[in-house]
């Protein structure tokens, strides 16, 4: 059922990303609907997978790195979902359906292992604490994503090199928007997630913090989003440099995801999970 | 048989001296209308002038006669003789006229390629010949399947969406810089007609508010009058940078009246707000270098140019794109027209089986007599179907085959084989075309 459910998930989400491509390229609006329904319909069978990950193993399914990946491909969606009944920005989804579909093959690539579920993951604090911190997580891609869409508008208009990318692309400002809003909505989940995982730490190891590589990345990642937010609220950072910046804390993001996770941390890292074959 | 004929001048066929002569006159078009009407030769007639062409399009059965009167016409409402107009005009005919027409409505005759000008002037030469009630069935038809060529072309190819005009340019440039106008400042530094045309394309989009400045406080006044706009002095132009977003440039100013400094200091205090400067001065008004700034975008009339340029070769590639979408709807109205001819005789044919049936019935309801209501009901019901049944094959037969080669032998066959023509032997010369 599970395996049924995720290749069907991949399969709609790769046929989204390309007929996404294929909108970006042609720039027909059927397309684009095809393209937003099948989004759409993979986006459900990833929920309906994800549900039944969570009831077969009774916590949340984010003890591998194999199933955290599908669950943060999982997550942008749902932030891409929500910002398409926000901005009906279109060839956003071109951006966004490539990366959730990357993070879903990098999942399957990766082996299943047999997972041992430690008591201490039975808890209600753990989907509270994985769920607003990779939301958020799904708002930096966002970011991310919006970053790289405005420097590649952004170069075409300052060089007055207007490709075929000028017309496709949206304005400045509506980017520069997505990408502000975006990283309020991110900063605020992230922020949420770290204080539910400090006390979901002290309800479960004792102590708030730990000083814990994975805690130490992500305050470091945090400081670095708050400078960002407060520089563009007080100074007005925005445009290149805002988007510039939004790609350099995504990179932070995934340091702390994969390298944290997979070498660094104690209780984090998804080796003392139970979940890395050999672990 | 009905033919379809396009006489008329263009931008290519004739000197722009002579199409003023005729298009000078607006009441030309209702003129032409109405002679057009009276004539006896013409079934349908449309007239279109506009700026760049002058065209009459109409049925006739008799075609010679008809491009006669038209060509006439056109003398009389040009006021010359019509041997020096022919040479400037140009004749289609059928599938041609057809072409012609979707051609012109697309846009794709124009002088500028994808104007959309001319598929409103279009529109409003039909509205006119419908008010006078010349067109019939057939332009009627033709009209509507052009604007729907005319709408397919241009959501299915890309021949208007980039500008070609330097204002358009500069527009569409700030829609791809700003999300929407609304909000949005424009501080007009000088003046001159591009400079204008592109603040009133910026005012219909929706800026907000239009600021004007210039060296001569007078002329000021003057422009921001026609703007509903605020004048304001040389010396402001340093505090009017905090302001606005759209800046567009215009001055006889030897030298820089913008420079690299000044921007610099006024986007600290716009908190970086982007600032897009339209530079339409020769020489440049604004310091190329303040293009370098973050957030701060600088188009001079050579960049402006250069953008019409590639939108120009743009719009040729889409055209052929156009061309296509033109021959096949081309094609689609020429079917259309075939069944055209299939239609009396189908008429003819039901006619014919309905008056069978009626008689047949009389007959019989002598002879059954004292029938209740609910069964004359049923009987009305059995024959009916029956005819209904026995021609169904035989009509949708003569549909199929209309646009065929062999298409009127067929109509010639059916009509012999039911005697619809009372006196037979009609020789109807097939593949006439």
């Amino acid at each position: 059922m599970a395996v049924f459910l995720y290749g069907f998930s991949l399969v709609l989400i790769l046929l989204a990303t390309a007929a996404f491509i294929v909108y970006l390229v042609r720039q027909q609006k059927s397309t684009y609907h095809w393209a937003y329904r099948l989004l759409l319909a993979g986006f459900t069978s990833l929920t309906l997978f994800v549900g039944h990950e969570y009831y077969t193993l009774g916590v949340a399914p984010v003890l591998t790195l194999k199933s955290s990946l599908s669950f943060f491909a999982w997550t942008i969606l749902l932030v891409y979902l929500l910002f398409h009944l926000k901005f009906r920005l279109m060839v956003l989804g071109s951006f966004v359906a490539p990366v959730a579909a990357c993070l879903l093959i990098l999942s399957t690539t990766l082996p299943a292992g047999d997972l041992t579920v430690k008591p201490i993951f039975r808890s209600l604090w753990l989907p509270v604490h994985i769920g607003t911190a990779f939301v958020g997580n799904g708002f930096f891609a966002v970011t991310f994503v919006a970053g790289i869409m405005y420097l590649i508008q952004e170069w075409q208009i300052k060089k007055k090199r207007l490709g075929s990318l000028y017309s496709r692309l949206p304005s400045l400002e509506t980017l520069d928007s997505i990408n502000h809003f975006a990283l309020i909505c991110g900063f605020t989940f992230m922020t949420a997630g770290m204080i539910t995982g400090s006390i979901y730490a002290q309800y479960a190891l004792g102590s708030y913090w730990r000083w814990d590589p994975k805690e130490v990345c992500s305050l470091v990642a945090w400081t670095f989003y708050a400078v960002l937010l407060h520089e563009r609220l007080a100074v007005g950072w925005r445009g290149r440099r805002a988007a510039l910046l939004s790609l350099f804390g995504f990179l932070i993001l995934i340091l702390t995801f994969v390298g944290a996770n997979l070498w660094l941390s104690d209780y984090h890292s998804f080796r003392n999970m139970g979940g890395q074959p050999g672990g | 048989m009905i033919r379809i004929v396009n006489i008329g001048m263009n931008h290519e066929t004739a000197p722009v001296e002579l199409r003023e002569c005729l298009a000078r006159d607006p009441g030309h078009a209702d003129r032409a209308l109405s002679v057009m009407r009276e004539l006896s030769c013409i079934k349908e007639g449309l007239f279109l002038s506009t700026c760049n062409r002058v065209e009459a399009l109409f049925t006739t059965e008799r075609t010679e006669e008809a491009k006669h009167s038209v060509v006439d016409l056109l003398s009389r409402l040009g006021g010359m003789a019509s041997a020096s107009l022919r040479s400037s005009l140009f004749t289609y005919e059928d599938q041609d006229a057809v072409r012609h027409i979707f051609r012109v409505a697309s846009s794709l005759d124009s002088m500028v390629i994808g104007e959309p000008q001319i598929l409103g002037q279009i529109k409003e030469a039909y509205s006119a010949a419908t008010k006078e009630k010349t067109t019939g069935v057939i332009l009627n038809r033709l009209l509507h399947r052009a604007f729907h060529t005319a709408k397919r072309v241009r959501t299915e190819t890309g021949i208007s969406d980039a500008a070609v005009s330097v204002s358009y340019a500069a527009v569409e440039l700030a829609k791809k810089i700003f999300y929407d106008f609304k909000g949005k400042k424009v501080l007009l530094i000088g003046a001159g007609e591009m400079a204008e045309l592109a603040a009133r394309h910026l005012m219909t989009q929706g800026v907000s508010a239009i600021t004007v400045a210039n060296r001569t406080f007078q002329k000021a006044v003057e422009v921001a009058q026609g703007f509903k706009g605020v004048p304001v002095s040389f010396e402001e132009i340093a505090a009017q940078l905090l302001e606005a977003d759209i800046v567009i440039s215009s001055t006889a100013a030897p030298g820089y009246v913008i420079t690299h400094d000044q921007v610099k200091g006024s986007m600290k205090k716009r908190k970086n707000r982007p600032l897009f400067f339209i530079d339409i001065a020769v020489p440049r008004d604004v310091d190329p270098e303040v293009n370098d700034l973050e957030n701060v975008y600088v188009y001079d009339i050579d960049d402006l140019k250069g953008i019409i340029q590639v939108n120009l070769g743009q719009r040729q590639e889409e055209a052929v794109k156009a061309e296509r979408i033109v021959e096949e709807e081309v094609l689609k109205f020429e079917q259309w027209l075939k069944t055209l001819e299939v239609v009396p005789t189908i008429v003819s044919l039901k006619e014919k089986a309905e008056t069978i049936r009626q008689t047949e019935l009389k007959k019989s309801l002598s002879t059954l007599g004292g029938l209740s209501a609910s069964q004359l009901k049923s009987l009305e019901t059995l024959t009916l179907s029956i005819t209904e049944k026995i021609l169904n094959d035989p009509i949708l037969f003569l549909k199929q085959k209309a646009d065929r080669p062999l298409g009127k032998s067929y109509l010639d066959t059916a009509r012999r084989l039911f005697r619809l023509d009372r006196e037979n032997g009609d020789e109807v010369e097939h593949g006439s075309e």
